[in-house]
């Protein structure tokens, strides 16, 4: 089970506050962000770390950054 | 590779340079815990080309323009130039104007207010909380559902716009340099008293604006960022930039004779505590919505981020505004229209925070 978080576009904290709050409601599993500034990147990288989540990989799609993340 | 300037102790190393060379500045010329002030600045610049004319601020500051053109040299340096624009603009003009206002009740942007509480000014605690509580307000609306929307990517004529309007400012002090004695030098205006008339060389001005714009950009410092983070999310990350540029302002103001503690006669400042508080709740908030303090905005403008630039020249225009209708506050106290100002400007960010919202949080 994976789910999706289209954050491209828009701006802090929306990127961090999206993927924290999809992590809260799945409580586990796995979920792709989607962002496309590599500020972004790194605040969604940090936060799902602190929140005890792994992040697996960090994909360049052309502009875009996807980050697959999951939690146990 | 990693980015160092991103990481904890990067962005510790990015506030203490920036606090070094802030209270550095004001030995060098700046004016008195202002070493940098991004809002103050930009009223400067606002009065250097005459959107206003008060007289004691009127100065082309190189810093502001050093912040755009280093953040733009950075983003070049690491693929990190992303030309987008179109998330509600007019939103992010009409925040800049009411930040700008906001802040020049207090007389500082959140930078300055590190600043004055390093040099030993009391004053800056209340607009401190101020920006706290403003940032609070603000990660309310986040939590809701607030939204500017989606910008998309753009042209990299997009993106150059502001730090092309930056390089022209440059040109223009170039050519009409400052001329001892006279107001005016071509068609820039030169304040010749007051804190318009302490600066830094220019060359000295410019490259440690170069050198914190590069520095800024790569680390995604932000003053706003730091409060709002660790009340949205319990994460100090930014916070220790902050913390790191209050100490190492402080440090160096020993060090020079620059620490003064105190609440009364402190330089360009103000003690009507209510007004340094709601002053800066007011920016506090506009810059939350914002997503950036005052320097992230020109960061974030020097990386290409049109939306960004346009809240910088919203903030430009606010100045112009403020000075205009007498709402900027000066050390007498508020001035003539400021109360009014702050409680037109937190109606219409808080009626944008209501009312900007997606339909199902």
């Amino acid at each position: 089970m994976s789910e999706t978080v289209d954050a491209r576009g828009l701006s802090c904290p929306q990127p961090v506050l999206m993927a924290t709050e999809t992590m809260k409601r799945m409580g586990r599993g796995e979920i792709v962000v989607l962002v496309d500034t590599q500020t972004s990147m790194e605040n969604v990288d940090r936060a799902v770390r602190s929140q005890g989540w792994e992040v697996r990989e960090i994909r360049e799609e052309g502009d875009e950054l996807h980050l697959y993340i999951a939690g146990e | 590779m990693r980015n160092f300037l991103a990481s904890r102790w990067g962005i510790m190393c990015v506030g203490g340079l920036i606090g070094v060379f802030a209270a550095l500045l004001q030995k060098w010329g700046n004016p008195g815990n202002m070493g940098i002030c991004v809002a103050c600045f930009e009223r400067d610049i606002a009065g250097a080309v005459g959107l206003h004319r008060a007289s004691v601020v009127q100065y082309m500051r190189p810093e502001i323009i050093g912040f755009v053109l280093g953040a733009l040299i950075a983003a070049f340096s690491f693929r990190d130039f992303r030309p987008r624009a179109g998330s509600a603009p007019i939103v992010r003009f009409v925040l800049g104007m009411w930040a700008m206002i906001g802040a020049l009740v207090f007389l500082g942007c959140p930078w300055r207010a590190m600043l004055r509480l390093a040099g030993g000014d009391g004053n800056a605690i209340l607009g401190l909380l101020g920006l706290v509580f403003g940032i609070f307000i603000g990660t309310r609306f986040f939590r809701s559902g607030f939204t500017l929307g989606r910008e998309t990517k753009s042209y990299p004529a997009v993106g150059l716009l502001l730090p092309g309007a930056m390089l022209l400012f440059l040109l223009l002090m170039l050519l009409f340099p400052q001329i001892q004695g006279e107001p005016k030098s071509g068609i820039l205006f030169y304040s010749l008293k007051g804190p318009g008339a302490q600066h830094a060389p220019l060359l000295v001005s410019l490259a440690v604006g170069l050198l914190v714009g590069f520095v800024g950009q790569r680390s995604r410092f932000c003053t706003m960022g730091a409060f709002r983070d660790l009340i949205l999310f319990r994460q100090t990350h930014l916070l220790g930039g902050v913390v790191a540029l209050i100490l190492a302002a402080f440090a160096v103001n020993l060090l020079v004779g620059q620490f003064h503690p105190g609440f009364v006669d402190q330089p360009v400042a103000h003690n009507q505590h209510i007004w340094n508080f709601l002053g800066m709740t007011l920016a506090g908030l506009a810059f939350a919505l914002a997503g950036g303090c005052p320097g992230r905005q020109l960061f974030m403008a020097g990386e290409g981020d049109g939306d960004a630039a346009l809240f910088v020249l919203g903030m430009i225009v606010g100045a112009a505004f403020s000075h205009n209708f007498g709402l900027a506050s000066s050390p007498a106290g508020v001035g003539p229209y400021g109360i009014q100002a702050v409680f037109l400007g937190l109606a219409v960010c808080l009626a944008m925070g209501f009312f900007i919202r997606r339909k199902s949080a």
